[in-house]
């Protein structure tokens, strides 16, 4: 069966150029706010999106992040409105790849059964769920591959040869490679490392392989796209919305806007990312 | 939820995925994974190894002071016996303290310190990172960090900072760094995330030292195990003392490391009570408790299933309580599992019942114990002039007062 992420991956390939994959939080700072950001990414240039979840102990995420997700609980944000959220931009965009990424609890509190019928119906295709490794796969992976959803891994420079198996076995749609240990916002880590890791996994799985962690720049994305299926920003997303937030929450600027002239940015970055590659 | 059946034994988990039923598990980022089937590994190899254990036998009596006293506090019991024969009872059951406080840094929480910072030796690892609440697991963590030459970086809620200034201290003069939480309420379950975080960042050297019997597999088997010598320790001193084992055993449950060490032995003497305390804080009706077992429902949290204090989106709620080391959302995840299974009872205790057993028992036994500790005692004041006089209690002493005394001294309106 293949989805809207592995037509996307496909279309890209024979375009010679990596994906960009954009991260942004859904309900920061507030639901309509979130959903105009959402509407402007395809446009700027975004492959794939990435639609955080909100939770309140985000464990492996910096602080960038931590604060999109109080913000957007804080504005009222639930499960329930950001599978709305998703599903009110579907119906204007019906190719755009959705992934959610976030933690567990919020999925188990929903029912798991009832939450990916649900995420279905909204149009996900895709999920990423940071707490829930290959031991756990039992609880929410396995199910979604069911459905049909792809279960995307995170694999880390801890994940050696020996324990990539296990971690790709039940991937589906891509792997996304985070470039460091550590959390989300860190700075880059070392591009030929990174190039290096890529290859490594590629070994082992023909599945698109994205890199995220610590890209920030159209410079990065680049030089990243270079060696990588797709490129994943967050943090300098989410740091778009938080620059034109003032200290009350009041809007200096439109936060669609800000998101959008970055993106474009990066987009023309992972347009080079082969050219230079080629030179 | 359906009870799960009656186990032949209760002191067989957790099982290979590391669970206790449907709680425990290992629900952490991929970075960290092969971090924990490392620990998994070490710690298998060490939990039966003789020379481990007499390494750490040798720490527990020199260093930390082990065996810790079963003292019968007389003038408690005393005290609890004339309110029964007020009430036209004339029971009271003898009450015995498990003496934890007087283990060196004053609490259990070395118990389990001495036994990681042994494994972290084993493993080679170079750096020890903690988080705190009361500041008594900070302060065993920074001491056996001194004792055996590591760098130690204690994680701790900015509030506890703020009402628990005696341990931040203590731990500064061992050479600790303490880095405050502002995140959240500053409490301990923040405090925990930022210690995540930084282990997630720092893989290559870093050991994590869990204070409680919570988080990913092996962690609450292996504290569990460390802190079981309190338990192993009582059973053999009550019936050395009494010739039989006591009718009902308490424990106060944060995280519930001093809870699980006392019970675990017990666990299979089935004619023995068990009562594990939460922190009832300012009553249950609201959200100003950390009684997730009375209150909360089961969830995902800092590497495990357990139960949660949790909204209906499944977003952690900042629980309350007088006592920062209870001030916690969740529990590890055995007492859980034992509360589904029926074998503990567990119940709240108000801040302010706390407060009182606090007052009482420094006024007739001459110990000031923790608050924590304080809501154990609480609820033997509760039941103990119900019982008959032939029968024995159990209150494990978890920790001495001294920390607490700035906070009682607000609470009490009195200045120091």
């Amino acid at each position: 069966m293949t989805t809207r992420i592995d037509r996307r991956m496909a279309k890209l390939k024979n375009e010679g150029r990596p994906a960009l994959v954009t991260y942004f939080m859904s309900g920061d700072p507030d639901y309509d706010t979130a959903l105009s950001i959402m509407k402007a990414l395809p446009k700027a240039g975004a492959d794939i999106i990435e639609m955080g979840m909100p939770f309140s102990d985000p464990m492996a995420d910096g602080p960038a992040i931590q604060a999109a997700g109080l913000r957007a609980l804080k504005g009222g944000q639930t499960l329930v409105k950001t599978l709305k959220m998703a599903s009110e931009f579907r119906s204007a965009d019906q190719e755009t790849p959705i992934v959610l990424m976030g933690y567990y609890n919020p999925i188990y509190i929903y029912g798991v059964d009832r939450f990916l019928s649900d995420a279905l119906a909204s149009g996900i295709d895709g999920l990423i769920v940071v707490d829930l490794p290959p031991e756990m796969d039992e609880e929410l992976c396995i199910p979604a591959l069911k459905a049909g959803i792809n279960f995307i891994r995170l694999a880390t420079p801890t994940t050696d040869d020996k324990r990539l198996p296990k971690v790709l076995q039940n991937t589906s749609g891509f792997v996304y490679y985070v470039s460091m240990t550590g959390i989300t916002g860190s700075a880059l880590a070392d591009t030929g490392k990174v190039a290096a890791a890529v290859k490594r996994i590629k070994g082992h799985t023909d599945l698109p392989v994205c890199v995220g962690f610590g890209v920030k720049t159209a410079e990065q994305a680049r030089v990243i796209g270079a060696n990588a299926d797709g490129v994943v920003v967050g943090t300098a997303i989410v740091n778009a919305v938080a620059n034109v937030l003032g200290p009350k929450g009041d809007k200096t600027a439109d936060p669609a806007e800000a998101v959008a002239t970055l993106v474009s940015d990066l987009s023309q970055g992972v347009r080079a990312a082969r050219l230079a590659a080629a030179e | 939820m359906d009870k799960p059946a009656t186990p032949n034994s209760f002191r067989t988990g957790p099982d290979e995925q590391g669970m206790f039923g449907i709680f425990g598990g290992r629900f952490v980022a991929e970075t960290l994974m092969p971090l924990i089937l490392d620990l998994e590994r070490h710690w298998n190899e060490v939990k039966n190894d003789p020379d481990f254990r007499a390494e750490l036998t040798d720490l527990s009596t020199h260093y930390a002071g082990r065996p810790s006293k079963l003292y019968f506090a007389e003038g408690l019991t005393r005290h609890l016996r004339e309110v029964s024969s007020a009430k036209g009872r004339g029971g009271g059951a003898k009450v015995y303290f498990k003496r934890e406080d007087l283990n060196h840094t004053g609490s259990h929480k070395i118990n389990n310190c001495l036994g990681q910072i042994l494994l972290a030796k084993r493993m080679g690892k170079k750096r020890i990172i903690a988080e705190t609440g009361a500041g008594q697991h900070g302060v065993a963590s920074a001491t056996v960090a001194a004792r055996f030459g590591y760098p130690c970086v204690v994680y701790m809620g900015a509030t506890d900072v703020a009402r628990q200034s005696p341990n931040v201290f203590r731990m500064k003069l061992l050479g600790a760094e303490v880095r405050p939480v502002t995140a959240g309420h500053g409490t301990l379950k923040d405090a925990m995330n930022e210690a995540l975080r930084d282990w997630v960042t720092n893989v290559e050297d870093t050991y994590y030292l869990i204070g409680t019997a919570a988080g990913p597999h092996p962690y609450p088997e292996l504290v569990r195990d460390f802190q079981s010598v309190i338990g192993t320790e009582a059973r053999a001193q009550i019936l050395e003392r009494e010739g039989r084992l006591p009718d009902t055993i308490i424990a106060c449950v944060g995280g519930g490391s001093n809870a699980i060490g006392l019970f675990h032995p017990f666990l299979d003497d089935r004619q023995v009570r068990i009562i594990g305390i939460e922190a009832g804080g300012r009553g249950l009706d609201g959200i100003e408790h950390c009684a997730s077992m009375n209150a909360g429902a089961p969830g995902v949290l800092h590497g495990n299933r357990t139960y949660l204090l949790q909204n209906a989106d499944g977003q952690i709620m900042d629980g309350h309580s007088i006592s920062a080391g209870l001030d916690y959302p969740g529990v590890g995840p055995e007492h859980s599992w034992l509360r589904d299974s029926g074998r503990v009872e567990y119940v709240p205790i108000l801040d302010d019942e706390a407060l009182e057993a606090f007052k009482l028992t420094t006024r007739v036994e001459g110990i000031i114990p923790a608050l924590e500790s304080a809501h154990a005692i609480a609820h033997a004041v509760k039941i103990v002039p119900d019982m008959d006089k032939d029968q024995i209690v159990i209150v494990n002493l978890s920790g001495r007062g001294d920390k607490d005394v700035h906070t009682v001294a607000d609470m009490l309106g009195m200045e120091i």
